[in-house]
């Protein structure tokens, strides 16, 4: 497809459609909903990090004034099923129906084990005091090295090793999967090295942070109609999860989405939603439930702690030869961490003839992990670029010069498989070495650092329509959550193809029932894939006003060109003025009736996003205490539709990073009870924590998308451990494997070691 | 929560007849931990009595005796204030580093007191300023200086029917200055990893001729550290009598480990921070801050 | 476990307009705001008082409405995002966030423009430092407070044009 470089909207900046709403306070958000009758629900959720439900008894809470109606596992029975999502793989809804109302086990601190339904919260969260659970208390596996070893408690009795276990490996175990990707001989590739760098790195769990808590309304009707009002990341998919644990009929379903306060990943999995349909099917009444913030932390989706061994070697000149790396990831109470996409990104922005990666699935007595902005990518990209930023030491080399050395650029195979289309790494890299900050002095106990990074972004489905109005302005649906600005993209793009003002259309979020079938608002595809459809169905709607202006003018179809946002006759010696599309538009109902424009495809694997970010760091070496004084991001985005939406994911994709780099981290005692679910000691950036975070935009064309299009969001997220980490090595002259690097770690480091070489292996 | 009333008294004797008729009631200003305690089930009143309408507990008056300053003053008015910026830079500093601005619009030093938090940031300050505490209750008024007033974490002396009405500030003496400093691992927002509140006075000829410090978060309740002033007074602030003084800070520390801090840690800041702290208040006396 | 506490009626001010509602003793201002008035635009993200989310200013005063009891509110003057934008026109502060894309998903939104209102009020020329250190107590996941911070202090400055 031939990618179009001229546009007249795209790339312009303007005011978003939702945006007055939200700026004063009008949007409606998950808990900002409310129905006539409604009962409140409160969840019962465990104490214990593992154990055996022996008994639940519900008496004294049924006795609560009030209450209308209490659910346990029960009242769910299990269900096999899976939710397939495409190239993000599949959602299985048996772990997701057990993680929504366990059964026979309680798995982490905050596993919910019954929910109850009344007229006032109070009422609920009193008779949730009052139901009466007997546990058979059981060790938990709080680490990787617990729920490895060979006495490990043992968190699901049925458990087997799926993809490509280590042969011999027999009995009960946590390791719910294990992969490999390899090329090449890595033995004979570490021969030939000149330098070798090795590695250990930890990275706690940590949450996506949203400031929005999961909230729903759920409403079963005497008819068996069921709508749910709910704040995520995917109305179908919540609609599909909920028919499968319930085992309800999907065309029974309505999910209606509201704004949603955040996501990254964490609102894709379903929590309060079944259990709302089934209070509210029990009751006979409306129920809201909303989530408070400890529940967010211990009770819904962080992504995985992870533990990373990894060794790469290189010649003098600073050619890769070699890699190999051990990955362990934390998949929580169920099976499905993102190990795969760890072990597939981490040399993905690298040409290395002779590797091996593997990386295992762990099950652990913590929440069930979730997706998390490129999930699995940040953390073996730490691993990665701070060992690259070792051998360029070791080498005396720039660290921009060595990646460019061993950058993948067109042709190049990813380490996973397919060729490289157009990518943008090398002119990321470049525009690295361009920036005034690479070459900025320094101020005194300061480090700078730097470090590049990749993820896939995704496909999949998605449909649009653009109906067209008598008055020349148009309506474009779609079924995504505006999470970051997409509905100001799809008025973009809509305007860029029929030529009408941005503002002239309505880009409108629907819901399950109004909208045509949608995949998820995550994998960074929204603009990508979605806005592919709202392209060819906003096409569509220019082809049907064509053919209307041909009609209108009584000529042949083939007569009739549209150009400039008008229809043109090409007719020879014709004086036919041409017509715009407010000119069509006021005749629709006399030649021929309304027009309405559709689409739905299955994207293709969107275009690999690359980035790489500065970051100069500022440490105070009496107490440990850093601080970000200056940080750059620079990524390849395709085309950036609106750029001030693009910088915004930037920016907070790097603000995130900072904060999993330096303070951010689940913190659990030893009975496996999270010691910080909230926001005083789980420790999130403020505004006071971070500079101004400079942006450049590079655009390497993304041939799969009319305008070039790759994917933006997820990216960010992935070089800012490294970057930070590499700064941290700058200034205090030790390599950080341990994340965070908090004060109390930075100073207990900094004042037992002193200034190490890069860690040699070899001559 | 559930079923808590609320009383909202105007004058002392009306808040202790209310804390007397039911003693499950507790007082609150600015309910910053109190409301968030309530939430956690950790307290059970079965009353809200705020004293935020009367107007003893609401004002600040500074005069040839000193700062009376009433307990439920938010943190922010505190810090607004010119002229107790002026003499108590240090008391300004703890006030203004509780929390946001948003809690600090709602927080106060009496409720800072008497939440008696190791690692409250305001105690400190106070002590080092031989700050006391005023007492009301059914057998009248008394005064408690405040390193006395807390006595174990969460515990304070108040008995039955007893509130916090004001704390009491002598003025200090020529050329005294304080400063407070705090550790935190973000820039806001945090609980206080160690807390140091330094008092200083120099004579004539730049030496110290008195001093007081305290530390928060390295002791059940705030710590005075005699040996960390004793090696300030005599001296003219060197540099080896502000090591002697970090030391002595850093071996009074005798924190614990959690998910805040460990031992170690603590230990090694509570020196770091005397240090600074000291520094500060010494450039204050000399820049006639 | 009922006890027999009847509710407490309150009279107060509300964005300028006088507003009644009854609440329990132990209600936040935050509940009765979005419950009992109806006004939604404030936020709950966490009800411990630090995410800003809840921010509203009584009697001119930055607060986390989770941590004020509703009763408080008797006699008292209280702002909410609602009553930011004056007659259908929108604070500078609104403006700038739009103009500077300074929200992404919006929840945070309503909270960092009451408390920057507030900040403009005390300090109508505020440094980038002063903001940053002002506006801590707001969390923002998703932009990073860059262009918030930018939005802020272009407000601060278009502001000043017309007063001074």
């Amino acid at each position: 497809m031939s990618t179009r470089h001229h546009f007249e909207y795209v790339g312009t900046r303007p005011i978003r459609h939702d945006g007055v709403d939200k700026v004063t306070g009008r949007a409606a958000f998950g808990a900002d909903f409310s129905l006539p009758g409604m009962l409140y629900g409160a969840v019962v959720r465990s104490p214990h990090a593992h154990a055996r439900i022996v008994s639940i008894d519900t008496s004294a809470a049924e006795a609560v004034p009030g209450v209308k109606a209490i659910v346990t596992g029960r009242d769910i029975p299990k269900t096999n099923k899976k939710v397939w999502l495409g190239g993000e793989g599949a959602l299985d809804l048996g772990d997701m129906g057990d993680n929504a109302l366990a059964h026979e086990k309680v798995l982490y601190d905050g596993h919910a084990i019954a929910a109850v339904a009344a007229s006032t919260l109070e009422a609920a969260r009193e008779a949730a005091r009052l139901v009466r659970i007997e546990y058979d208390v059981l060790e938990p596996a709080m680490t990787l090295e617990r729920a490895l070893a060979a006495d490990a408690p043992i968190l699901h009795p049925e458990m087997t090793t799926g993809g490509k276990p280590i042969p011999g490996a027999t009995g009960p175990t946590n390791i719910a999967a294990r992969m490999e990707i390899k090329r090449g001989d890595v033995d004979a590739g570490f021969a030939e090295a000149d330098v070798i760098v090795e590695h250990e790195f930890r990275t706690p769990m940590v949450h996506q942070g949203y400031i929005e808590p999961h909230a729903t309304v759920a409403r079963v009707g005497a008819d068996g109609r069921i709508i749910v009002w709910t704040t995520t990341q995917g109305p179908f998919l919540v609609r599909d999860a909920c028919a499968g644990i319930l085992h309800l009929d999907a065309a029974n379903v309505r999910v209606v989405p509201s704004e949603i306060g955040g996501g990254f990943g964490g609102k894709i999995p379903v929590y309060l939603e079944p259990l709302a349909i089934v209070l509210s099917q029990k009751s006979g009444r409306p129920v809201k439930m909303v989530m408070d913030r400890s529940d967010v932390f211990r009770a819904t989706g962080p992504t995985s702690g992870c533990h990373i061994v990894m060794k790469m070697g290189a010649k003098r000149d600073g050619t890769l030869v070699a890699a190999s790396a051990s990955m362990w990831y934390e998949a929580g109470a169920y099976k499905g961490s993102p190990y795969g996409a760890a072990a597939m990104c981490a040399l993905a922005c690298y040409n290395v003839p002779n590797f091996f990666v593997e990386a295992y699935d762990v099950v652990v007595n913590k929440p069930k992990v979730a997706a998390y902005r490129a999930p699995g990518s940040p953390m073996s990209t730490l691993a990665t670029e701070s060992l690259m930023d070792e051998l360029a030491r070791r080498l005396e080399m720039d660290p921009i010069e060595l990646r460019l050395k061993n950058a993948v650029a067109t042709g190049d195979h990813a380490p996973y498989g397919p060729k490289y289309g157009p990518i943008g790494l090398r002119q990321v890299l470049e525009a690295v070495r361009e920036h005034p900050h690479w070459s900025a002095p320094l101020g005194p106990n300061q480090g700078r650092g730097v470090a590049c990074g990749f993820w896939f972004n995704g496909g999949m489905n998605s449909s649009a329509t653009v109906s067209l109005d008598s008055d020349g302005s148009a309506t474009v649906v779609t079924g995504n959550p505006d999470i970051g600005g997409t509905r100001a993209a799809q008025a973009m793009m809509v305007s860029e193809e029929l030529g009408i003002p941005v503002e002239r259309v309505r880009p409108v979020v629907g819901d399950t029932d109004t909208a045509g079938y949608t995949d998820l608002s995550a994998g960074s595809r929204v603009c990508y894939a979605t806005g592919m459809a709202v392209i060819r169905a906003a096409e569509d709607v220019r082809e049907q006003l064509r053919l209307r202006a041909a009609k209108i003018w009584k000529i042949e179809p083939d007569q009739v060109v549209w150009e400039g946002g008008q229809a043109r006759s090409l007719v020879a010696g014709d004086d036919k003025q041409p017509l715009s599309v407010s000119a069509i538009a006021a005749t629709l109902a006399k030649t021929g009736g309304p027009i309405v424009g559709r689409a739905s495809l299955n994207a293709p694997m969107a275009g690999p996003a690359f980035a790489a970010h500065i970051c100069d760091l500022e440490l105070d070496r009496e107490t440990g205490c850093s601080k970000i004084v200056r940080y750059t991001a620079i990524q390849d985005a395709g085309k950036a539709v609106h750029p001030s939406y693009v910088e915004g994911q930037m920016q907070g994709g790097a603000a995130q990073g900072i904060g999993w780099a330096l303070n951010e981290e689940y913190i659990f005692n030893a009975k496996g009870t999270m010691e910080n679910p909230g926001f005083l000691d789980y420790r999130m950036p403020v505004a006071s924590d971070l500079p101004m975070i400079d942006t450049v935009i590079v655009e390497v064309a993304n041939p799969s998308h009319p305008y070039g299009v790759r994917g933006v969001g997820e990216v960010p997220i992935v070089p800012p451990l490294a970057a930070v980490a590499n700064a941290m090595r700058s200034v205090t002259g030790i390599r950080f494997g341990q994340m965070p690097m908090s004060p109390p770690r930075v100073l207990a480091e900094t004042t037992t070691r002193r200034e190490e070489p890069a860690v040699a292996m070899s001559s | 929560m559930s079923a808590i009333r609320y009383e909202a008294p105007t004058s002392i004797s009306e808040a202790i007849r209310l804390m007397q008729a039911d003693p499950a009631a507790t007082v609150m200003a600015g309910g910053t931990d109190l409301l968030v305690q309530c939430r956690a089930g950790v307290k059970r009143p079965s009353a809200f009595i705020d004293i935020k309408r009367i107007a003893d507990v609401m004002s600040v008056a500074i005069g040839p005796d000193g700062l009376r300053l009433g307990a439920a003053v938010c943190a922010a008015e505190l810090s607004e204030n010119r002229e107790l910026r002026q003499l108590w830079p240090g008391i300004a500093d703890a006030a203004s580093l509780i929390g946001s601005t948003q809690i600090q619009g709602r927080g106060s030093i009496g409720g800072n007191l008497c939440n008696a938090s190791p690692a409250a940031d305001t105690p400190c300050s106070l002590i080092v300023n031989r700050a006391e505490c005023l007492i009301a209750g059914p057998a009248g008024e008394r005064r408690v200086p405040v390193e006395q007033f807390i006595v174990s974490p969460g515990k304070t002396v108040l008995g039955p029917g007893e509130f916090l009405v004001a704390v009491h500030v002598p003025l200090p003496r020529a050329s005294t200055s304080d400063a407070y400093l705090r550790l935190t691992p973000r820039s806001e927002m945090d609980i206080a990893v160690v807390g140091s509140a330094v008092s200083l006075t120099l004579d004539a000829h730049g030496v110290c001729s008195d001093a007081r410090v305290a530390l928060a978060a390295v002791a059940p309740t705030p710590l005075l550290v005699p040996d960390a002033a004793n090696a300030l007074i005599g001296s003219r602030l060197d540099d080896a009598a502000m090591t002697r003084a970090a030391d002595a800070a850093s071996a009074a520390a005798h924190p614990i480990d959690d998910k805040r801090g460990t031992i170690a840690y603590r230990r090694q800041i509570a020196g770091v921070l005397t240090r600074r702290a000291a520094a500060i208040a010494c450039r204050r006396v000399k820049g006639g801050y | 476990m009922a006890t027999d506490v009847s509710r407490i009626h309150v009279e107060t001010t509300i964005n300028g307009e006088p507003v009644e509602f009854l609440c329990e003793g132990h209600d936040t201002l935050l509940m009765a705001l979005r419950d009992a008035v109806g006004l939604t635009g404030t936020k709950e993200g966490c009800s411990t008082g630090d995410c800003g989310a809840c921010s509203v200013m009584l009697d001119g005063r930055l607060v986390p409405s989770c941590l004020v009891l509703a009763p408080e509110a008797q006699g008292r003057a209280v702002t909410t995002i609602e009553g930011i934008a004056k007659d259908g026109k929108l604070h500078p502060l609104q403006q700038q966030f739009l103009q500077h894309a300074a929200l992404q998903c919006g929840i945070c939104t309503p909270g960092f423009i009451v408390a920057a209102k507030a900040l403009l009020d005390v300090n109508s020329n505020p440094t980038e430092s002063e903001a940053r250190y002002w506006l801590a107590g707001n969390l923002c996941r998703c932009t990073g407070y860059d262009k918030i911070i930018r939005a802020v202090l272009d407000a601060a400055a278009e502001t000043q044009k017309v007063t001074v």
